[in-house]
């Protein structure tokens, strides 16, 4: 659990920094983050002991053990080491921050942000579930784009961060299939079974695949060519991320998880060819770059892409020798770049420019940066006594010895690449703090706070002391942390700095003097340069590739979506019939056997015509308003017989009120639509519309036909058996709603109380202007409130009532239940507030109903919960006999939801017709 | 043939309901959608199969029953097809009020 512990708490705990600069400001921040860093190192601490004696330390949460997803870490030697460097640099990043960021708003936020990417980097490093791994992967991303566009109101930060999130993101999704695959062939997700199935792997034929795309993800992040080009974008970060992500951290994922997954994928020509191809080229070609770029971090940067594309293309030789090596500069370059890295800050921060035309002779300045600066550079150039030069030493060798297979090519571009790297150190020392001072630095440089240059000496004594004496200082590690990746394969490490003389001495030789000789002839070479076309720019072609998706998406938005109603509906019915088509074409069609019609099924083809005519007529009618609605009514009545004649009677019910409630509806609306339907669109349209509708209509009555032709089988016959036994009630149909399928009726209640909310928020604060009437005033209605209407349906009222009830109450044993009775309800207090008036009504009828239709709600959910109190699960239903004199009826808990039920349908039908009539009433001006 | 006689009437009431629904008018609208209703309701009772005079209610000893689960389904369906015609007269009024015209397109006639 410590190790959980280790990742959790940067995660968990990154607002620390924002709580604490608002107690003590900027020290507040920056010791927020320092104390999180330090838990988090504690934690990892009390977990390493079984990592030092060669094990490794595992700590599992499962969360979905049958997909093979779950939380699972482990801490071997290389991700221990992985770990080291996060929290390590991590440490000095926070401690560097609290100086450099002292002139930047909400520094505390940049903490934050730093200690969630600390967060997801330490997961990325310890996973043990490879999809764990790819989840961790993305959220390095997402927490680095937060750090590069820290300054986020530059336009250039925005730009870089989004470049950076692309680019990483897309390889990232790469990697999440690569992953996928991968666990497929292996049958697992544990990093423990991938690595230990190489022989399964690479004889599998996906594996040209998987490797592909594995290696898009890592190729991306580590900024290989031709990736490389949203690192030097991402530099607009501010200097502490790029010291920690850009050189430390980040960008090591990506040959991270070359070498942690080397055991399981390496070893075949595509991978030597592929990863060692990729990574030599970068190296070279961005060394190249790097020796030209005006801006310190520029250069540093595509220095770092050079560097990263060094240890690509070890992993890529299939030596285990290359591994280690790899691993070694993996620590060297981390030290020697994040030095390099702060110092560019200082520089920065202090002579405030980082452009090599115009600094100059800084030396004189800040004598002890100037050191630094110069030895860590010497580092990262592969002088002797450094621990650059070491690691540079391994991989010439091993260039050399794998030299075999490529003659000598791979020892040529090794030569050439360190030619370059010694010459952009020189020029970026030189430039820096030698050369001569130009006078265009707009402020006087001084030295910088002691605390800031901290971080940087530490770092610098450490490329020393790892330089001089490797074979007590870093030896050992190596050897435990390369054991820990190649296991048995480990080869014999023995670090030594005198080889005596041999070709890799003698390729470093030729490096520092070439080098150093084209530094000197600086100018002749930039101008030879620039005599060459260059390459076109990787952003350039992101940014044509984006303009190109950007275009696609407008093309498709333009042809989706538009201002028009209708050319949504037309999508969505030619979608749907395009989608309906395909069952017939594979064999659904009907037989089109047809039987005689007997006596007893005449009523139904009668019910149908008049369904059919009252269709007809309604669109016949429609630009009369009221007489469509009229004719519409007796669709309705049609579907209502038919649900009569085709033995459902609670569906007749139901729809019999629901079309009274319609009508009132719609009547309502009609007194605020215009009268009269103006002019429709063209011929032409008529005839599309007509076409769609008439395809519609056809499929509808041929899929409706295929359907009846074919036997029935139905799972009903479960619900018939159980529906007394179990529900306590003969209605069938109301049992299922209120017992068997209680949930989906819960969720239909909660709906239609949703619309209700909904249509009280649209009419909230509406004054409705009543339409223009062509009726002159005189032709209105004098007396709103008829008098015969108002006398008759007063006593009509406690009748409704008491049908509602009895139609509630006999509803789990015979037509009827909650739905119906408060359709019923409803209506009968609708007719009240139509045939009295609004005020009238709610004078003698006081409820809230936007009350009642919650309380509706909450019977219905408490009548569910009240079951778990009993141990059963959520809407388990329970009932008994009542024998009251001479009634004698089953009293079930499902009763008290169909109450609820009932509630809600009363209270939400009245809350939508009291409103809409409200909102007329107003309008109407006192009549009352 | 009874059920082709249904088949033919749902469906022709399921043409008429989308040529309204294809209209510019708010009104045209809603009768669409009460026609389409009516259709898409009768379908999915259908798929129990067309049952005349079979026993809805549980009774001792009779043993054919109309299939009561898609008249369970299409009960509530009714009731919340009820709802969204409520939620769209509302949208129709409230529309026609603010924008004082009963167009359902956001440009309005000069689209239509």
């Amino acid at each position: 659990m410590w190790l959980i512990a280790v990742i959790a708490i940067p995660l968990l705990l990154c607002w620390v920094p924002i709580w604490g600069s608002r107690i003590a400001g900027r020290n507040g921040s920056a010791w927020g983050a320092g104390i999180v860093t330090a838990l988090s190192m504690l934690a990892l601490s009390q977990t390493i002991d079984p990592v030092l004696e060669g094990g490794m330390a595992t700590a599992t949460i499962e969360w979905m053990p049958t997909l093979g997803m779950d939380l699972a870490l482990r801490l071997d030697g290389l991700a221990l080491l992985m770990c080291t460097l996060v929290l390590g640099i991590g440490a000095l990043v926070v401690l560097y921050g609290r100086y450099y960021l002292d002139h930047f708003d909400r520094d505390d936020r940049f903490f934050a942000f730093l200690l969630l990417f600390m967060g997801a980097m330490l997961g990325v490093v310890t996973s043990e579930n490879i999809l764990g791994l790819v989840v961790f992967w993305e959220l390095t991303s997402v927490s680095s784009f937060l750090l590069v566009a820290f300054k986020n109101d530059k336009a250039e930060a925005r730009k870089g961060a989004r470049r950076a999130l692309g680019v990483t993101g897309l390889g990232g999704l790469c990697l999440l299939a690569g992953m996928l695959m991968l666990g497929d062939v292996v049958g697992s997700f544990a990093l423990t079974d991938v690595l230990a199935a190489h022989e399964r792997i690479i004889a599998d034929a996906r594996y040209p695949y998987l490797l592909g795309l594995i290696l898009l993800g890592v190729f991306t992040k580590s900024a290989q060519f031709p990736f490389h080009f949203w690192l030097p974008g991402a530099m607009s970060a501010p200097t502490p991320a790029s010291a920690y992500l850009h050189s430390a951290t980040m960008v090591k994922a990506g040959v991270f998880l070359l070498v942690r997954l080397w055991p399981a994928l390496s070893g075949t020509d595509l991978w030597f060819w592929v990863v060692t191809g990729v990574g030599l080229s970068t190296m070279v070609f961005s060394a190249f770059v790097a020796l030209f770029q005006r801006d310190i971090k520029g250069l540093l940067a595509y220095s770092t892409i050079s560097h990263l594309g060094l240890i690509t293309a070890l992993t890529g030789l299939n030596t285990t020798m290359a591994v280690v090596a790899a691993i070694f500069h993996i620590i060297n370059h981390a030290t020697f770049k994040a030095s390099l890295f702060m110092a560019a800050g200082i520089i920065d921060h202090e002579a405030g420019s980082r452009d090599l035309e115009a600094l100059g002779g800084l030396a004189k300045y800040m004598r002890s940066t100037a050191v630094l600066a110069a030895v860590a550079a010497s580092a990262m150039a592969g002088i002797p006594l450094l621990n650059g030069f070491l690691s540079k030493e391994m991989f010439f060798k091993e260039a050399v010895e794998v030299g075999a297979v490529t003659g000598w090519v791979l020892p040529a571009l090794a030569t050439v690449g360190g030619i370059f790297s010694v010459a952009y150190s020189v020029r970026f020392v030189w430039g820096v703090f030698f050369g001569p001072e130009t006078g265009k630095l707009e402020k006087t440089p001084h030295p910088p706070p002691t605390w800031m240059q901290f971080p940087v000496w530490l770092l610098v004594t450490l490329c020393v002391i790892v330089g001089v004496i490797p074979a007590v200082v870093i030896e050992p590690s190596l050897v435990g942390i390369s054991h820990s990746v190649l296991g048995d394969a480990t080869p014999h490490i023995e670090i030594h700095l005198w080889h005596g003389v041999n070709l890799p001495l003698v390729m470093s030789l030729i490096a520092v003097a070439v080098g150093v000789t084209l530094f000197l002839k600086y100018d002749a070479v930039a101008a030879l340069r620039s005599r060459f076309p260059t390459l076109p720019r990787g952003v350039k072609l992101y940014n044509a590739s984006l303009g190109v998706l950007y275009r696609l998406a407008r093309g498709v938005t333009e042809v989706c979506y538009t201002d028009s109603l209708t050319r949504y509906t037309v999508l969505v019915l030619v979608s749907g019939l395009v989608l309906c088509l395909s069952p017939f074409v594979s064999g659904g069609m009907p037989t089109w056997s047809f039987e005689a019609l007997t006596a007893e099924q005449l009523p139904v083809v009668a019910f149908v015509l008049l369904l059919a005519l009252g269709a007809v007529a309604t669109v016949k009618l429609r630009h009369r308003r009221l007489f469509a609605l009229i004719v519409l009514g007796l669709s309705g009545l049609g579907t209502t017989l038919l649900f009569v004649e085709l033995s459902a009677p609670d569906l007749a019910l139901t729809q019999l009120s629901v079309e009274l409630a319609t009508t009132v509806l719609i009547l309502l609306a009609l007194f605020f639509l215009p009268e009269e339907s103006e002019k429709e669109g063209s011929g032409a349209r008529h005839g599309r519309d007509w076409m769609i509708a008439g395809a519609v209509g056809l499929g509808v009555a041929v899929l409706l036909f295929a359907v009846l032709d074919r036997p029935a089988s139905s799972i009903a016959d479960y619900y018939i058996a159980q529906s007394k036994p179990e529900g306590g009630g003969t209605n069938i149909v109301n049992v299922i709603l209120v017992d068997f399928r209680g949930f989906d009726t819960m969720g239909e209640v909660t709906v239609l109380a949703i619309a209700a909310v909904a249509i009280a928020a649209l009419l909230e604060n509406v004054r409705m202007v009543r339409r223009k009437t062509t009726l002159g005033a005189t032709q209105r209605a004098k007396q709103p409130y008829p008098f015969m209407l108002a006398t008759m349906t007063r006593p009509l009222l406690p009748l409704l009532l008491l049908v509602a009830v009895f139609i509630m109450l006999r509803g789990h044993n015979l037509p009827g239940g909650g739905f119906i009775a408060g359709l019923v309800t409803s209506v009968a207090l609708v007719l009240q507030f139509l045939a009295s008036g609004l005020r009238w009504t709610f004078e003698r009828l006081r409820i809230d109903y936007t009350v009642a239709s919650a309380l509706g709600l909450i019977i219905v959910v408490a009548t569910g919960a009240t079951a778990m109190l009993f141990g059963q699960p959520f809407l388990t239903t329970a009932f008994t006999h009542v024998h009251l004199g001479p009634i004698d009826f089953e009293l079930a808990s499902a009763m008290a939801f169909d109450l609820g039920v009932f509630i809600t349908v009363v209270a939400v039908l009245l809350i939508i017709t009291v409103r809409l009539g409200e909102v007329g009433e107003e309008e109407g001006g006192g009549e009352s | 043939m009874m059920a082709l006689v249904f088949s033919l009437g749902v469906g022709l009431t399921a043409a008429c309901g989308v040529y309204l629904l294809l209209r510019k008018r708010t009104y045209t609208i809603v009768l669409g959608l009460a026609l389409l209703s009516y259709a898409t309701n009768l379908f999915l009772f259908a798929s129990g199969r067309l049952s005349v005079g079979n026993a809805p209610i549980y009774v001792e000893g009779v043993d054919s029953y109309a299939d009561p689960i898609p008249q369970a389904l299409v009960l509530t369906a009714i009731v919340i097809g009820l709802a969204m015609t409520a939620f769209v007269v509302v949208l129709a009024v409230v529309s026609n009020r603010e924008l004082g015209s009963d167009h359902v397109d956001a440009g309005g006639e000069e689209h239509s």
